[in-house]
């Protein structure tokens, strides 16, 4: 199969924008984690053909109509399969992989557990609203303890996931967490998943401004503290990175909480990748080990 | 009656009666003699009963037979269990020390082996099972160097000490069976064929190899799961992928990432695990991207009979993911058309563009066949339908899901530029935009519906017609579907053979099912009967649910076990005396 023939040329904004507009609600954080995304692939320079867009089901979950790239809008919760099966077939392409709380950390929560584990070489940004928003307003698995919704009108009685904390247990690289009100950090975080070998996480607070009338951008701006503003924050710490993503209440940090390069990618720990994608490769076998798979049954 | 030689060998699960089954099994191949191997055991590790019965003979040996020839029992439960089994002319070989003979019938040849003055049972335990083996190639008529060139090869990881070992106590053994033991009256022929013995998991993860598969996902669970383990340790020299996954929703989605991208990707797994496929198998037909799921039944509903086989996931596959959209379904006919039938419905998949399913059973699954070499072709035709792989030249703006008038709209390798596009699980328009959140959108939502379902017109022509095997004239036809086939055909020369004549109709591709086809082929049929591995008869209920066809009479069987000829033979005589319409034979051999 033949692959890009095109002259490179410069990557411009242009070429990300979406064949149609968002239809999220005016003010949604989500605006800004598509802005910054763009922001990100223009600044990296990778062209839109070879990125992979990738999400589950849900508000967030239509990012993959809103930018021109090579898209998939799967099912509810199993986009990181539908990514993992993706980055294995053509590990030479960027895949991103969008979606919400819900789709990620409770329909797709075991999905979520082993994409980190294996470190495929994905990046998987979150649009956490705390709430399930396409469906009307339920509780989602990052509602806090007692907020109350269409699916627990007397307050939520179970308490909320730590998705930091979660991945870093998991084992992810690269775990991080970001506001879309604060649009140049975002972009640099995004960018320094993108380029990260390996799994890497950012959840991004991307407050629903119609039904969660908890978490709102008013709520978050006096909390969120940058943690590249401390001085001594050191992202290789594993530990201190688990003591700071405990932290929630009049102080929520943002920023790169943990990275480690040191982990194989799973593309990189499969001897069948030595010659390039998968989907370049002969789809036939050579005739002696044809024959060798026959021999062995004589 | 075709000529044939069946061994029944039981124990413990890990007792070792996997060995000994392995050994006859190469011993029969290499003397150019076709066999059918089938193991009916429990899901226990060590303990319970395991009972193997491989089938031998120059003609093609397609089910596992009627009668035992041989039974070799390794502990007292499979001597009380199946001696009853064997008749005149029969021979039973046994550890005389701890095994004790029953009642049995009359010129049934007893034959006690004295293990422990043969081997040193101290210092190996399986000393009886070689012995045995030994023993009964002897009585079989097998020279012994046959048997020594077998033992070397199933321990060469061994050390030469083991492999002597071995050949001694099983020169003991062949020494013992001539000098004490009538030899049976039929020795064993030699042609010059030799055939390659395998399952049907091997067969359908080599006819993935052929097909150009590069990706291969699973989650274990029998009897899908020698499909993944062929796969694990045989695909990295094919440069395939294989992956283990976390549950059979992420299995399936794995394949569907693998298979946008642009390889062909294939999964295996049984009943249950294809229930948690089946939302992403709806994700393959609306987004419209190929990919063949293997489903090896086994007896339902729910955890069922983990290893135990039935036909009863027929209307799963029917009805799997809410909604309408084009599938294939075909069910392999026997162990080699396992490995035929995969290159050929990915064929139709890719073609199409639409979900593939592989409706297989353990009874071919875990059963062994011996296959001749020629007929396992790694380089079939391998047609990817229309797929846009080359970048370059001037196009119009692509479109996704373009309404053509055969429904196929072309599709293209992600990576190239200028044709970026967003598939959707969603209902879209020609570019792969939302349509489901637009004001007005039941044209859009009309016409794509009927692009995807026009493709069935075209999947239709793709695939063969079913064919009736046997005389135009026959007293009685039989239906069945997928691995009852090798049985029904011996059933009807047995039913030739008692004076009735007897055809039969296969039926190999469940969708689409060609019904006016079937109809035609059935009008002149003088008593139809059809066969299969239920309780409710689901092809039956299917086949009259397209055609309005109703057979005269229902052969089924729901114990777990498979047919034997003879089922079927007697069914069709009390059904063909009037004395029912629905027969449910009874499985004589308790495992």
């Amino acid at each position: 199969m033949a692959t890009d023939v095109a002259a490179p040329k410069a990557v411009t904004a242009a070429e990300f924008k979406g064949r149609v507009d968002p239809d999220w609600c005016p003010g949604c954080g989500d605006y800004g984690v598509l802005a910054a995304v763009q922001k990100a692939l223009v600044e990296l320079q990778i062209p839109n053909h070879q990125v992979a867009t990738i999400s589950g089901i849900g508000c967030s979950s239509n990012f993959p109509g809103f930018i021109e790239t090579y898209g998939m809008h799967t099912l509810h919760g199993r986009s990181l399969a539908v990514a993992t099966g993706f980055k294995m077939a053509n590990h030479g392409m960027t895949v991103l992989v969008t979606g919400g709380d819900g789709d990620g950390f409770g329909i797709g929560g075991n999905h979520f557990m082993h994409t980190m584990r294996r470190n495929v070489d994905l990046t998987y940004l979150v649009m956490d609203n705390q709430i399930y928003g396409l469906t009307t307003g339920q509780t989602s698995p990052t509602s806090r303890l007692g907020m109350k919704t269409k699916s627990m009108p007397f307050g939520s009685v179970e308490g909320p996931i730590n998705p930091i904390s979660l991945a870093l247990a998991a084992g992810a690289t690269f775990v991080a967490r970001g506001f879309s009100a604060e649009q140049k950090h975002l972009t640099e975080l995004i960018k320094q998943a993108i380029e990260h070998k390996g799994f890497s996480f950012i959840d991004v607070f991307s407050p629903c401004v119609t039904y969660n009338k908890d978490n709102t951008f008013q709520w978050f701006r006096p909390r969120v503290k940058k943690l590249e503003e401390n001085s001594g924050y050191d992202p290789s710490d594993w530990s201190t990175a688990m003591e700071k993503s405990l932290l929630w209440g009049d102080e929520i940090p943002i920023g790169k909480f943990f990275e480690r390069t040191d982990v194989p990618t799973l593309h990189g720990s499969e001897p069948v990748l030595n010659q390039g994608p998968l989907v370049y490769q002969d789809n036939r076998i050579p005739p002696e080990i044809a024959k060798g798979f026959i021999d062995e049954l004589m | 009656m075709r000529q044939s030689f069946a061994v029944g060998i039981g124990g413990a699960a890990g007792q070792g009666v996997a060995t000994p089954g392995d050994i006859f099994a190469k011993v029969f191949s290499r003397r150019g003699l076709h066999l059918n191997a089938y193991n009916a055991y429990q899901s226990i590790i060590r303990g319970g009963h395991t009972f193997l019965t491989i089938r031998t003979g120059p003609e093609k040996i397609t089910n596992m037979g009627d009668r035992l020839d041989l039974l070799i029992p390794l502990n007292q439960d499979t001597m009380d269990r199946h001696l009853h089994l064997l008749g005149a002319g029969g021979a039973v070989l046994y550890n005389s020390d701890s095994i004790k003979p029953g009642e049995h019938a009359d010129g049934v040849q007893i034959c006690p082996i004295p293990v422990s003055q043969l081997a040193d049972i101290s210092k190996n335990k399986v000393a009886q099972n070689t012995l045995a083996i030994g023993a009964a190639l002897s009585m079989m008529g097998v020279g012994f160097p046959a048997l020594e060139h077998v033992l070397a090869e199933q321990f060469r990881k061994k050390e030469q000490k083991v492999i002597d070992e071995n050949v001694n106590l099983a020169r003991a053994g062949y020494d013992y069976a001539t000098q004490h033991f009538k030899p049976f009256a039929w020795p064993l022929p030699m042609t010059e064929t030799k055939y390659a013995v395998l399952s049907g998991n091997a067969a359908m993860a080599m006819g993935g190899v052929a097909a150009g598969v590069k990706f291969y996902s699973a989650y274990p669970m029998s009897p899908s799961t020698g499909v993944l383990h062929w796969m694990a340790e045989h695909a990295r020299k094919g440069n395939i992928m294989v992956r283990q996954v976390e549950d059979e929703i992420g299995v399936v989605n794995m394949a569907i990432g693998a298979a946008h991208a642009g390889v062909r990707a294939m999964c295996a797994t049984s009943g249950g695990g294809f229930a948690l496929m089946s939302e992403g198998l709806g994700l393959a037909a609306q987004a419209e991207i190929p990919i063949v799921v293997i489903d090896c039944q086994r007896a339902g509903p729910s955890t069922g009979v983990p290893t135990k086989t039935e036909q009863g996931d027929l209307w799963q596959m029917l009805g799997a993911a809410f909604g309408d959209y084009p599938r294939v379904i075909a069910a392999p006919l026997d162990i080699a058309d396992c490995f035929k039938l995969i290159p050929e419905i990915f064929n139709v998949a890719d073609k199409f563009q639409c979900p593939g399913i592989v409706l297989c059973d353990l009874l071919l699954s875990e059963g062994r066949l011996s296959v001749d070499p020629k007929e396992l072709d790694f380089y079939p035709e391998i047609d990817r339908g229309e797929l846009i792989t080359s970048n370059g030249v001037e196009h119009e703006p692509y479109k996704r899901y373009k309404i053509t008038e055969s429904g196929v709209s072309p599709r293209v390798v992600p990576g190239l530029p200028g044709y970026t596009h967003t598939v959707s699980s969603d209902e879209h328009d020609e570019d792969g935009i939302l349509i489901s959140d637009e004001y007005t959108n039941t044209t859009k939502r009309r016409a794509m519906m009927e692009k995807r379902m026009r493709k069935m017109e075209g999947i239709e022509a793709a695939v063969p017609l079913p064919q009736l095997v046997g005389p135009a004239n026959a007293d009685v036809t039989l239906i069945g579907w997928g691995s009852t086939y090798g049985v029904i055909e011996e059933a009807c020369e047995q039913l030739r053979e008692a004076g009735i004549s007897a055809n039969y109709l296969p039926v190999r591709w469940l969708v689409p099912l060609h019904g006016d086809a079937i109809l035609d082929l059935l009008k002149n049929a003088k008593h139809t009967i059809i066969v299969e591995n239920n309780y409710s008869g689901q092809f039956a209920r299917y086949l009259r649910s397209e055609t309005s066809f109703v057979p005269n009479g229902y052969i089924r069987k729901y114990d777990g076990e498979p047919f034997m000829p003879h089922h079927i033979v007697e069914a069709v005589k009390e059904q063909l005396a009037g004395e029912t319409n629905l027969s449910v034979p009874t499985h004589e051999i308790m495992v």
